[in-house]
């Protein structure tokens, strides 16, 4: 009976244990839905979609939340609701690709700072953390400046200003792993560098990246928003939440739905990131909490 | 402990040379030509020649590099391109209404994180729990200009508690530093319960509750005095967002400031403003972390020790 117990465990993947553990966090659960609800909205969001969230109804022009349009239009007569649902697409797209870009970055200089250590150990050191004590708009201010605006420099400046948190993780991670035994024995077995990086180090680090990039999915949609209050974000026609938000700007005394709609939106889907990486923190039990 | 400082001190020679050479790279890597704004209609393509040699945009970058630090160095930082004055005196003129919004939002986000903080680690995994975290993270959820408008909205235009925008009164500062201040809460107030909660399972907290203390005689005069490191710590790291956090807000309340003159200088490419500022909110980034440092020094008798 001893033996079953034990088998049973064995077969257990850590998928499993992970979703069960969720299923026992009430504030993963809330963050959970959520992220799924947002998911869901993106992907239906043609069908979903009461009226066109493009069509222009000047005569309509920002009118009040009203049973036709539930969350009133904008200065253009647009249905903010369609234009909402809508912009759940370009906001997910936004966080994905700009984070799955800063971790491909961080991920690769963490990963050869803390491997080879040494002088190249401290020089990618010093630029991450100076990079990291950095107001991240600053840098991606500067970054859209250069490379111009528009959809997809936005997405480029946000990841390439959010890569060093990675970087700080992974090369911590690295560092604690390096002289593990299992690492040696490796090593004693005759595999290259890359092997022993690739095969082994980074899968075996990368859980603490996988939580703040879950957080940093929320940041990423956030710094999208300011860009483009900044003048530096996607440009009008997009349906992009920060777009919506900082045309509102000009209309706040006069339809203030145009700007509060598109910030609750906003506000529940990175809530919803961020109590889904807190959950994370204790689920997959990171140490370094603190970076996170 | 002195050594630390020194050696500390001494760091920030290097880096702040590292910083320059960025900013000033990144600067002259943005199309587009201050010289175009200066250009009025009809002028000749000798006029233009004439203002770039005036301005020493013509030599080549590393030439205007070394121009540029030697004047810097000697408290030069040049002249305006647009404003024609001297980007000094902009920096003293503004500095002082950024120093005061950031002193203000960060003894915000620092009072009201480790209150959030204490109170949902004290009742962990209870309702008080979880509604200070979603509190605490509420700041962190949307863009600081979004939080600032609201705000304005509803205590400038609605209930007409503080003026919608100015910086002269104190009462100007309220809604501004507050909508930074949220921001920064979040953090602190996450690193406070976590740190917190890592101390409620120590050995001499199980002997403090051994002696017979009571739970808020333990919470804050152990407990919370060996959280503050890290807080202390990623505080002073992450001191930037604040300061971020300042430059959308300038721009929010209509409040001059080094991130209103920052933004309004990058959109004309006014360069040697872009630089002064980034290079004046960079350097207190990293200034704000050295002090940070020294402070965790000053409080871990470990690391006072290690440099006596």
């Amino acid at each position: 009976m001893v033996d079953a117990q034990v088998v049973e465990k064995k077969h257990k993947s850590p998928w499993t244990i992970i979703l069960k553990r969720l299923s026992g966090n009430k504030m993963g659960v809330i963050g959970t839905i959520l992220i799924l609800c947002l998911v869901l909205v993106a992907i239906f969001a043609p069908i979903l979609e009461p009226h066109s969230y493009k069509e222009q109804h000047i005569e309509n022009m920002n009118a009040p939340p009203s049973v036709n349009h539930l969350l009133g239009t904008d200065d253009l007569g647009r249905d903010m609701l369609s234009r909402i649902i809508r912009g759940a697409r370009i906001s997910f797209v936004v966080g994905v690709l700009s984070v799955a870009i800063s971790v491909l970055i961080g991920v690769v200089i963490g990963s050869i700072a803390g491997f080879y250590g040494g002088v190249i150990d401290t020089v990618l050191t010093t630029i991450a953390d100076l990079t990291w004590s950095m107001p991240a708009i600053l840098i991606a201010l500067l970054l859209v400046a250069i490379i111009g605006a528009g959809l997809e420099s936005v997405i480029i400046a946000i990841g390439l200003s959010y890569w060093a948190q990675y970087a700080r993780l992974i090369r911590g991670q690295i560092l604690s792993l390096k002289s593990a035994t299992y690492i040696e024995a490796t090593r004693a077995l005759g595999a290259s560098n890359y092997v022993i990086l690739f095969k082994h180090l980074i899968p075996n680090s990368l859980s603490p990246v996988i939580v703040a990039a879950t957080i940093g999915i929320g940041n990423a949609i956030v710094l999208e928003a300011t860009l483009g209050f900044l003048g530096m974000g996607a440009q009008p026609p997009t349906p992009s939440w920060g777009a919506m938000m900082s045309n509102g700007t000009a209309y706040l005394f006069i339809s203030p739905w145009v700007i509060i709609f598109p910030g609750l939106a906003m506000m529940i889907t990175v809530l919803g990131f961020n109590l889904f990486g807190d959950a994370l923190i204790d689920i997959m039990d990171v140490k370094n909490k603190e970076s996170i | 402990m002195w050594t630390y400082v020194v050696r500390r001190t001494l760091l920030l020679i290097p880096i702040f040379f590292i910083i320059s050479v960025v900013v000033f790279a990144l600067i002259h890597m943005v199309p587009g030509d201050p010289i175009d704004s200066l250009l009025g209609p009809g002028s000749t393509a000798a006029d233009r020649v004439e203002l770039t040699a005036a301005y020493g945009l013509d030599k080549s970058l590393p030439v205007q590099y070394v121009v540029w630090l030697k004047k810097f160095l000697t408290g030069d930082m040049g002249q305006s391109i647009i404003e024609k004055q001297p980007v000094l005196d902009m920096l003293v003129y503004n500095a002082p209404f950024t120093v005061r919004l950031g002193l203000a939002s960060l003894f915000i986000s620092f009072f009201v994180g480790i209150f959030l903080g204490i109170i949902s680690s004290a009742a962990k995994n209870t309702f008080i729990d979880y509604i200070s975290m979603i509190i605490a993270l509420l700041g962190v959820t949307v863009p600081a200009f979004w939080l600032g408008l609201i705000l304005m909205l509803i205590f400038s235009v609605t209930l007409g508690w503080f003026p919608v925008s100015g910086s002269g009164s104190l009462s100007a500062l309220v809604l501004p530093a507050v909508t930074v201040g949220l921001g920064g809460a979040g953090l602190i107030a996450r690193i406070t319960r976590v740190s917190m909660l890592e101390m409620f399972n120590k050995d001499f907290v199980l002997l403090l509750y051994a002696k017979g203390l009571s739970k808020p005689a333990i919470i804050f005069r152990h407990i919370f005095r060996n959280a503050l490191m890290p807080i202390i710590t990623i505080f002073g790291l992450r001191l930037g967002w604040i300061l971020g956090g300042a430059v959308t807000i300038e721009i929010v309340f209509s409040r001059p400031g080094v991130g209103s003159m920052l933004l309004s200088a990058l959109y004309r490419r006014d360069y040697p403003v872009v630089q002064a500022s980034l290079i004046a909110l960079t350097m207190a980034v990293i200034i704000g972390a050295f002090i940070a440092d020294i402070m965790y020094a000053y409080a871990d008798p470990r690391v006072r020790d290690a440099y006596k």
